[in-house]
């Protein structure tokens, strides 16, 4: 009975776990996408038109990265979709910028997903300029009222306008400023400058719709937001665990220091992914054992979240490359910025052990270029010639990727750092 | 069967008869009474005068043209016979299309009296076949029912538009019972196994008048010649005359050879009717035409010699002959010489020879034929059919002479189905697949054999015949190897009367040389877009209406505001196709001007032009630079869109080049529009120098209109070699005005009432202001619908589209998005734009490392109270900010080095972080 129900409880976390992580990982498709009503139904009427009428269309959706625009347009899709005129009417083709890096690739990929008669099996057949001619007289061929409409969905838009004489797009966009089989270009992007990267033909066939995704979400709407995103769906079974679930979700959203965790994130960024990203921590320490998120899980997962990537990194280094970056950052102080090579920081080096003989070993020339080597390949210092072969390794020009609070920071955090080298990396002389 | 064989030996021979009387002294011409007429080897003599109906040799045996004879004249000479006539005209011959107009079925003899003015009404008196009877009926009497065969009748006029009633009196002046029946056939004997054992030897000694058929070789010769190039005409104009002669037997080679390479069903079943008259003597045909040949090239020479005091100009044109002469090139010759020019030649030298009249026919009544375009049954055996029935015939056994004969007739009468090729598209059909022009007549194998001992005999005849010219070298080869170029050549040519006739059968050419077939690769896979299950559906509110008409794609009734441009260029091309010569138009204007629908509306209104026979016909083909892959792949695209083949880039180039520069029969004016002309550009160039260079061929007839951006590309970009070769007819589209705009919007709406005037106004003024860009503001327009449909509380109650609708709409296209977006943008990512402009100011420069800007950040976000962030949180605020391009970064892997500038003004940056915290 005991184990059955802690089985039962087990299943519970699992069940939870599961519907939140499908939440924040972008598996599943919200209900209704939030904040952006008017986008969406821009988007929607466009498509639906495209669909229903055959009318041609070209729209671009420009937002930042994580604002949430493949998630409206595959909203706007699955709605789209769901009309029963429209579902076997139309031919969705995905194409991606990073994927289709040039216009030879999309046309197979446009025509392999198009399955024109050129496909067998999975393969296209032709040359490019045969795939493009092929291509260019089946769109020529259709008409408004009789073909079924095409969607071209290009992810990355503006990574097709770097394409050889932008070709591709001048081709979609010629049709679909034309009397051919109708097609809608949605075009996904995040650049706000995409249309200057258009060529003046192709930006003069593109109709300059575009639909900005541009969230100005309150805080107060930010804190809605994480509430009703780590809240379970109604529908859960456990009504009882629901209940608790839900409770307990709203008191941590009321508590200050988690206020102030999510303040400091909403002031970082607003877009939903970074916040998934923390509420995944978050969630992923929720188990049988604690059934509920607590401020300290937040917490402890905004700490994750914020931390900087190099202290991690100062945190495994010997003494002896920490003396070295403490070396590079008086050289720093002393010549303002300019670049550095291994013969000066080894000579400020072995200034501080003439000083300070006592507390730190004498290491030889070369074990202390090693670690300048190693200091390198760790890419804490980056080599300003760009012909590394024919300097001398001890007299290449480097500079510090490390910034002074990165430094001193770390120099906090080592454990059983010299107190020696800590003065000494206080102050030049110390 | 056996009549087209009777009129297939017959050598008439024309004189004129009466007194001559001046006629016009300028042009030293005479009128002469009357023409006799008599068939070589027969007594009989018909007799012609003006006022009969006559037929006239035609490129359609059965249904030989009619006409009625107004007048005979001639040159000083006597030898050059012409005469004037009216026409008349079968329905066959009445344009496809225009059949119809009729609206009833036609009698089988019925006629029409031609009024119309595309045709030349002077003709060579030598193709005269014979007279015919022609009654007139009126309007609203039957035609008389058992009517002689040999009766045509007349009853309506054509006048190229419609049919009308025959006024009366135009046939007033015919002499009723015209048709003087003629004593003796004008056809030989020889038609029939039985046919009168004719002694040709002498009557053709007695000629007063030189040999005919020297002189019809001579002037089918200069036509021959006129397909060659120019420049060797000069040369071998020094060439003596009785070499004439020679090349005369040679041609008659060459007429074989090509018979024997174009493997004609119809040439295959003339052969064999020549079979049928000499039954059983099919072995001895080789020897028997060696023989005669050689006898005809001695008796040729000799009076050849004697014509030459009298007729050495015309000879001039003679001797400059070259036996190549194949098929495509033949017609190209008329077009290549002014009309008079070869017909007066042929007038003055040619006599009887049925396909030198053909030719000739070709030459004089071409205007007529060509807007006519209809498919012709010969004729000739409705006439010879007359004419065997009216007159007593002797029934001879065929003598070795009437052999010989018959086989110079043979290899005449292949040329002359030869010339038929070019102009009959009856005998194009689909066929087997080793025929070029395989014919719709019953094919019949057995001639096989013979045609075999033709060419065995013409290849025979061609080594003796010494190559005189280098022209026969070619000729030869092309005889020994039929190479694949010639056969495609040929096939072109076909294809192109094919498609002239909108028999657009989409059938390719067998032999096409690049058809290489790969196994597995869907080759024959046809471009389509899948059809929707259920239809697209019509636009239902006034809204929905306006926004279909205002979509860049819908095609207006009109173009209006480019009146001027379109005139322009409509007469350019036009002047082009009338002419047969070819240009070269550029024309630039910035995006949305109109150009490329202008083009398509004169060419639209030029095929209307010439569906309804304004203007010749015209091929348009249409490039853009923007849609092939490689400059070089326009040659594919011109070729295959031209001819239906696939090839590689240079082939194409190739085979262009010799389509444009070669004469072909029949080639009819190309258009070719290069959209987006500097995409085209290579290094070399070589693709535009073509372009611009092929107008200028003397046989290309191709008229490049090229469209472009920029106003001076011709001088920045091409060479000048290839800014010389396009020449200085240039045309730019200026942007559209805001009234301009005003009307082309007015003008689609054309009547629904879907917007306020101020508000059309206001869009108009604002693209007119910005680009006068049309697109662009039917983009605008059709936004505003949408806006205005949206911000209804109903759909039903929407009303007009105002002012502030377009506002919207103007201001979502318009408006920079970057003061929005740094407005939206998160609290660190706004600080570090202030950052930036912090340490833009410290450093009094527009760049900044991103260490630099960080330490700004970090005291920054101290000063507003903030936590300060860890490095790298914020080197992920300044990759957000690249990514949006709201500042420009160096490559992320400089980490924080990399240096930082702003892609938008400080002054924006300040402006919208100000109205952030207002």
């Amino acid at each position: 009975m005991c184990t059955l129900s802690r089985q039962r409880k087990g299943s519970i976390h699992e069940l939870v776990q599961m519907i939140l992580r499908e939440r924040f990982c972008h598996q599943r498709l919200p209900e209704k996408p939030v904040g952006m009503e008017s986008q969406h139904k821009h988007l929607l009427e466009l498509l639906r038109r495209t669909a229903v009428h055959g009318e041609s269309n070209s729209v671009l959706i420009v937002g930042p990265r994580g604002s949430g625009k493949t998630m409206l347009l595959n909203c706007v899709l699955r709605e789209l979709l769901e009309v029963k005129d429209v579902n076997k009417n139309v031919l969705p083709v995905h194409l991606n910028g990073l994927l289709q890096t040039d216009d030879r690739i999309a046309l197979k990929e446009i025509t392999r997903q198009l399955n024109l008669e050129n496909v067998v099996g999975d393969k296209v057949f032709g040359s490019f300029a045969e795939n493009l001619a092929f291509l260019l007289e089946a769109l020529k061929k259709g008409d408004r009222s009789s073909s079924r409409p095409v969607l071209f969905i290009l992810d990355e838009f503006d990574l097709f306008a770097h394409h050889k004489n932008q070709t591709l797009l001048y081709n979609l966009l010629d049709v679909s400023q034309s009397a051919q089989a109708p097609v809608a270009v949605i075009g996904l992007t995040c650049r706000l400058d995409v249309l200057e990267l258009l060529e003046k033909r192709v930006k003069s066939r593109f109709s300059h719709r575009q639909i900005h995704l541009l969230s100005s979400l309150s805080f107060i709407q930010y804190l809605d937001n994480v509430r009703s995103q780590l809240s379970l769906p109604q529908d859960f079974p456990d009504t009882k665990f629901y209940d608790e679930w839900n409770d307990s979700i709203k008191t941590l959203c009321e508590d200050q220091s988690v206020v102030d965790v999510l303040q400091r994130h909403y002031n970082s960024s607003k877009d939903f992914r970074s916040l998934h990203l923390l509420l995944m921590l978050a969630l992923s320490r929720v188990s049988a054992s604690k059934p509920a998120i607590k401020p300290t899980d937040l917490l402890e997962a905004s700490r994750v979240c914020m931390v900087d990537s190099k202290a991690n990194i100062l945190h495994g280094l010997s003494i002896l490359e920490l003396c070295l970056i403490i070396a590079m950052k008086h050289l720093n102080d002393i010549y303002e910025g300019e670049p550095f090579n291994f013969q000066m920081v080894h000579n400020e080096f072995k200034k501080f052990l003439q000083r300070k003989s006592h507390s730190i070993h004498n290491f030889d020339k070369p074990v202390v270029m090693k670690a300048f080597e190693h200091l390198q390949q760790l890419e804490l210092i980056k080599s300003m010639d760009s012909s590394t072969a024919k300097i001398q390794k001890e007299y290449q020009l480097m500079k510090l990727l490390l910034d002074h609070s990165q430094i001193m920071e770390a120099l906090q955090k080592y454990p059983q750092c010299p107190t020696d080298v800590k003065q000494w990396a206080m102050s030049a002389f110390g | 069967m056996v009549r087209y064989f009777t009129r297939l030996r017959v050598r008439r021979i024309y004189k004129w008869g009466g007194r001559p009387y001046i006629f016009d002294r300028k042009l030293k011409s005479y009128g002469f009474e009357y023409l006799n007429m008599s068939v070589e080897g027969q007594e009989a003599v018909t007799t012609v005068t003006p006022g009969q109906y006559i037929l006239i040799e035609g490129n359609d045996d059965e249904y030989p043209f009619v006409a009625k004879l107004l007048k005979f004249f001639g040159d000083e000479s006597h030898k050059q016979k012409k005469a004037l006539v009216q026409w008349f005209l079968r329905l066959s011959e009445v344009p496809q299309n225009k059949k119809l107009l009729l609206g009833r079925s036609p009698h089988p003899q019925e006629i029409f009296y031609y009024l119309g003015r595309a045709c030349d009404n002077e003709i060579n008196a030598e193709s005269i076949l014979g007279t015919v009877h022609v009654q007139h009926v009126p309007e609203d009497t039957p035609f008389p029912e058992p009517g002689t065969k040999d009766t045509l009748y007349v009853k309506l006029s054509w006048d190229t538009k419609a049919f009308n009633v025959l006024d009366p009196v135009l046939m007033q002046d015919t002499p009723a019972s015209t048709p003087p029946k003629p004593a003796l056939p004008l056809f030989p004997p020889c038609a029939s196994p039985t046919a009168t054992p004719v002694s040709r030897g002498p009557v053709r000694r007695a000629l007063p008048t030189p040999d005919p058929t020297v002189m019809r070789r001579a002037g089918s010769v200069s036509d021959t010649r006129a397909t060659m190039s120019a420049g060797k005409r000069s040369t071998l104009e020094a060439e003596s005359i009785h070499s004439a002669s020679k090349l005369s037997a040679s041609k008659i080679l060459s007429a074989k050879r090509r018979g024997s390479a174009a493997d004609t069903p119809g040439v295959r079943k003339k052969l064999q009717l020549s079979i049928g008259a000499s039954p059983g003597k099919k072995m001895t045909r080789a020897d028997v035409l060696c023989e005669l040949l050689d006898e005809e090239m001695e008796s040729e020479k000799v009076i050849s010699l004697k014509l030459s005091s009298s007729v050495s100009h015309s000879l001039q044109h003679g001797c400059s002959l070259s036996p190549m002469r194949s098929v495509c090139k033949t017609p190209n010759g008329q077009r290549r010489f002014p009309w008079k020019l070869s017909s007066i030649s042929l007038d003055r030298l040619s006599p009887t020879a049925l396909g030198e009249q053909d030719f000739s026919r070709a030459t004089t009544p071409s205007r007529r034929k060509e807007s006519a375009m209809a498919i012709r049954e010969p004729a000739l055996g409705v006439l010879a059919e007359e004419d065997s029935e009216d007159s007593p015939m002797q029934p001879i056994a065929l003598t070795p002479r009437s052999k010989r004969k018959s086989a110079q007739l043979v290899s005449l009468r292949i040329r002359k189905q030869l010339n038929l090729l070019d102009n009959t598209q009856e005998l194009i059909s689909d066929g087997d697949d080793d025929c070029f022009v395989p014919s719709k007549k019953d094919l019949q194998s057995s001639s096989d054999e013979e045609k075999t001992v033709s060419e065995e005999e013409t290849r025979g005849r061609n080594c003796k015949t010494s190559v005189r010219t280098p022209h026969k070298t070619p000729s030869k080869k092309a005889l020994q190897s039929s190479t694949d170029e010639e056969k495609s050549e040929e096939e072109t040519v076909v294809r192109k009367t094919r498609g002239r006739n909108g028999k657009t059968s989409a059938r390719t050419p067998c032999k096409t040389p690049s058809k290489k077939v790969t196994p597995s690769t869907p080759r024959h896979a046809t471009p389509s877009i899948p059809s929707r299950t259920v239809p697209a559906r019509q636009p239902g509110n006034i809204l929905d209406e306006a926004r279909a008409r205002l979509h860049v794609s819908s095609v207006p009734e009109s173009l209006p505001c480019r009146e001027q441009e379109f005139q322009d260029i409509y007469n350019f091309v036009e002047s082009k196709v009338m002419d047969g010569t070819g240009g070269c138009m550029y024309i630039s204007g910035v995006p949305g001007t109109g150009k490329t629908a202008t083009i398509h509306e004169v060419i639209r209104c030029l095929q209307h032009a010439s569906d309804m026979d304004e203007i010749p016909t015209f091929r348009f083909i249409e490039i853009n630079g923007m849609k092939m892959t490689d400059p070089h792949q326009a040659y594919v695209q011109i070729l295959q869109k031209l001819t239906d083949q696939k090839v590689t880039a240079d082939h194409a180039a190739a085979l262009l080049e010799k389509r444009f520069s070669n004469p072909a029969p029949k080639k009819e004016t190309t258009v070719l529009l290069v959209d987006e002309l500097d995409l085209l550009w290579t290094r070399k160039q070589n693709v535009m120098y073509n372009l611009f260079d092929w107008p200028t061929r003397r046989h290309a007839r191709l008229v490049v209109l090229t469209i472009a951006n920029t106003m001076d590309l011709p001088e920045r970009i091409m060479i000048n070699r290839v800014a010389s070769r396009l020449g200085l007819t240039r045309m730019s589209f200026q942007p559209y005005s805001f009234k301009q705009l005003q009307q082309i919007i007015t003008s689609r709406l054309n009547k629904v009432k879907a917007f306020e005037e101020d508000a059309l106004q206001l869009v108009s003024r604002k693209v007119a202001a910005l680009s006068g860009d049309a697109r662009r503001c039917l983009d605008i327009c059709r936004r505003a619908t949408e806006i205005c449909e949206h911000s209804a509380s109903h759909p039903s109650s929407t009303g007009l589209v105002r002012m502030s609708h377009v506002m919207e709409a103007l201001d979502e296209m318009f408006s920079s998005s970057y003061i929005t977006a740094i407005g939206c943008a998160s609290l660190q990512e706004q600080l570090f734009l202030r950052a930036v402009i912090a340490e833009f100011r410290r450093l009094g420069l527009e760049e900044a490392t991103f260490q630099q800007v960080f330490v700004q950040h970090r005291a920054l976000s101290r000063v507003e109270g903030l936590q300060p962030i860890s490095v790298s949180e914020g080197l992920a605020v300044c990759q957000r900010l690249g990514a949006c391009r709201l500042l420009l970064l160096e490559a992320s892997r400089l980490d924080m080095l990399q240096r930082v500038r702003l892609n938008v003004s400080q002054d924006d940056v300040l402006y919208a972080l100000k109205a952030v915290r207002d």
